[in-house]
């Protein structure tokens, strides 16, 4: 069912835990549909010197975040926000339909861990908008509040 | 292959040899159609005769009252649209349980789609149905009521004769799905007071693609097969005679073996949670503490989510399952688990290990080490347990 990516990720995640001190911190997801994905960032002049995470979820969520934070690693800023959701999945050798989804969480920790690094530190990312992260666009459920 | 650690019991069995042995020679030897009259035919005519008496031997019913049909899910569906489509002119109200198979559930609710109307009767935490809520609820056009004899996922066991009582005391068809507890429970369809009881062939070691309805006599159902006059004109298509024999030995040598293997089951079962309890923290044992199928252990793991434990297990080549709403293809954990009062992202960390005759306790052993590990690794990975731990 999964490619042999996805289960050597999902078995050895790269860069599972978390940073203290963090520049950013990004949390997406709902545990009532199963899947919670939490990034942390330490950025030194515009670049991601750090990142690590913590999953709750399925064997594709868990290597999406790893796969994620491989690819974020030591890039820029801008470069951080040129990273989809496919680029994820298509890293990862693809991902089941039904488990795409878990590749779009990835990709919206990357930008709300950025947007909380934006805020913190009052850095303006062209392309990030506060408004972008509904979970309801991740999984058609009605959020509690 | 592998050596395999299997406690899937639930979801399907492997056929064992005595039964194996007794249906190879109807595949290329005695391949007779039993419809025919000619001598080689006699073979299949007499296997099936055999089989029949076998499986209404084992449940007190009569050889005339069992019907054979290709599994559980079709057994199911018969018996409801089959009583539905009778009874149409009677009344419109069926009653079963929100924890049913969804070979009930799906089927009834076709036939709420074409103009019936379905009670599904709420469980307790046990995944109990209340014979109160179930008296309650029987309106003058309820035709039928269909109940599971034990559950799937959690092992529950129903209160089935009590059931059959108020059933037969209303004057109300009692059909069970029965698919899980026919070979691992004691069945008297009589002293039950069952209607109809559904069966599968594959859960007690026996093939896939065969099971059996049982018809009380008396009770008028519609086919839903319809095609040649086969088992009395009521379920066409000719019969599966190897699969038909298998049914038929597996269920003989399952009640003939009966009380040693739920005395072994119960007794690995049990010693299987209790260690699982004491070694792991935060874990919930879900379904009846006692009133369970023998092999059944159902347990949430908190803060992990039920995939990513399967697949761990797997590296080991551990077989489980899990009611994750990532195993079941839909956004929402198992509707029995919701049904029992589990939130959601607890449902979700549920794992299902159910026991087989031929698993040890040193599997059960190993496997109890493996889950100390993988749940551990899993937690350590979850935002949600850091947060749980930060708050301690």
């Amino acid at each position: 069912m999964y490619s042999e990516k996805v289960m050597d990720h999902f078995m050895n995640p790269r860069n599972v835990g978390e940073i203290e001190n963090a520049d950013g911190v990004g949390e997406v997801g709902n545990p009532k549909c199963g899947d919670i994905m939490k990034m942390y960032l330490k950025i030194e002049n515009g670049i991601i010197t750090d990142v690590k995470f913590k999953t709750f979820g399925c064997g594709s969520a868990i290597a999406s975040s790893s796969m994620a934070t491989e690819l974020i690693k030591g890039k820029s800023i801008q470069e951080a926000m040129q990273i989809t959701n496919k680029a994820v999945a298509e890293a990862l050798d693809g991902l089941p339909p039904v488990k795409m989804h878990c590749s779009v969480l990835a990709e919206q920790a990357i930008r709300k861990a950025l947007l909380d690094y934006s805020k913190k530190t009052g850095v303006k990312i062209e392309g990030l908008d506060e408004n972008e992260f509904h979970e309801d666009d991740l999984h058609e459920i009605e959020v509690e509040d | 292959m592998e050596k395999i650690i299997y406690m899937d019991h639930a979801a399907t069995t492997p056929v064992r040899k005595e039964v194996l042995d007794e249906m190879m020679p109807y595949f290329s030897e005695y391949y007779g159609n039993p419809s025919s009259i000619y001598y080689l035919s006699n073979f299949s005519k007499i296997a099936i005769d055999k089989a029949r008496e076998r499986v209404a031997k084992t449940i007190n019913a009569e050889k005339n009252e069992i019907y054979f049909t290709g599994g559980g899910t079709e057994a199911d569906n018969w018996a409801i649209k089959g009583i539905a489509s009778k009874l149409r002119d009677k009344g419109n109200h069926i009653i079963t349980s929100k924890i049913e198979h969804h070979a009930i559930l799906h089927t009834c609710e076709y036939l709420e789609k074409n103009g019936f109307e379905v009670t599904y009767l709420n469980v307790d935490e046990y995944g109990m149905i209340s014979l109160d809520e179930l008296e309650r609820s029987i309106k003058d056009n309820t035709i039928l009521i269909s109940i599971m004899f034990a559950n799937n996922e959690i092992g529950t066991i129903e209160p089935i004769k009590e059931i059959g009582s108020i059933a037969r005391k209303h004057n109300v068809i009692f059909h069970t799905d029965a698919v899980q507890a026919v070979g691992s429970l004691p069945i008297d369809v009589k002293d039950m007071n069952i209607d109809l009881l559904s069966m599968s062939a594959h859960k007690l070691y026996g093939p896939k693609g065969v099971g059996a309805l049982y018809v009380r006599k008396g009770i008028k159902i519609d086919s839903l097969i319809h095609g040649g006059a086969q088992e009395k004109n009521k379920r066409a298509g000719t019969e599966n005679v190897p699969g038909i024999v298998g049914l038929g030995k597996a269920i003989e040598l399952a009640y003939s073996e009966l009380e040693e293997n739920t005395a072994k089951l119960v007794e690995l079962r049990d010693y299987m949670i209790k260690n699982i309890q004491n070694r792991i923290p935060e874990v919930r044992l879900n379904g009846h503490p006692t009133k369970r199928l023998p092999g059944n252990v159902n347990i949430c793991f908190r803060y992990i989510e039920g995939e990513s434990l399967l697949l761990s297990l797997d590296m080991y080549k551990i077989e489980a399952s899990s009611g994750s709403a990532c195993t079941s293809g839909s956004l929402d954990p198992s509707h029995v688990l919701l049904a029992i009062g589990l939130p959601h992202e607890i449902a979700h960390g549920s794992l299902r290990l159910s026991l087989g005759i031929k698993n040890t306790k040193e599997e059960v052993d190993f496997v109890i080490d493996k889950l100390v590990t993988i749940v551990d690794r899993l937690r350590q990975m979850s935002p949600l347990y850091e947060k749980n731990q930060e708050g301690k």
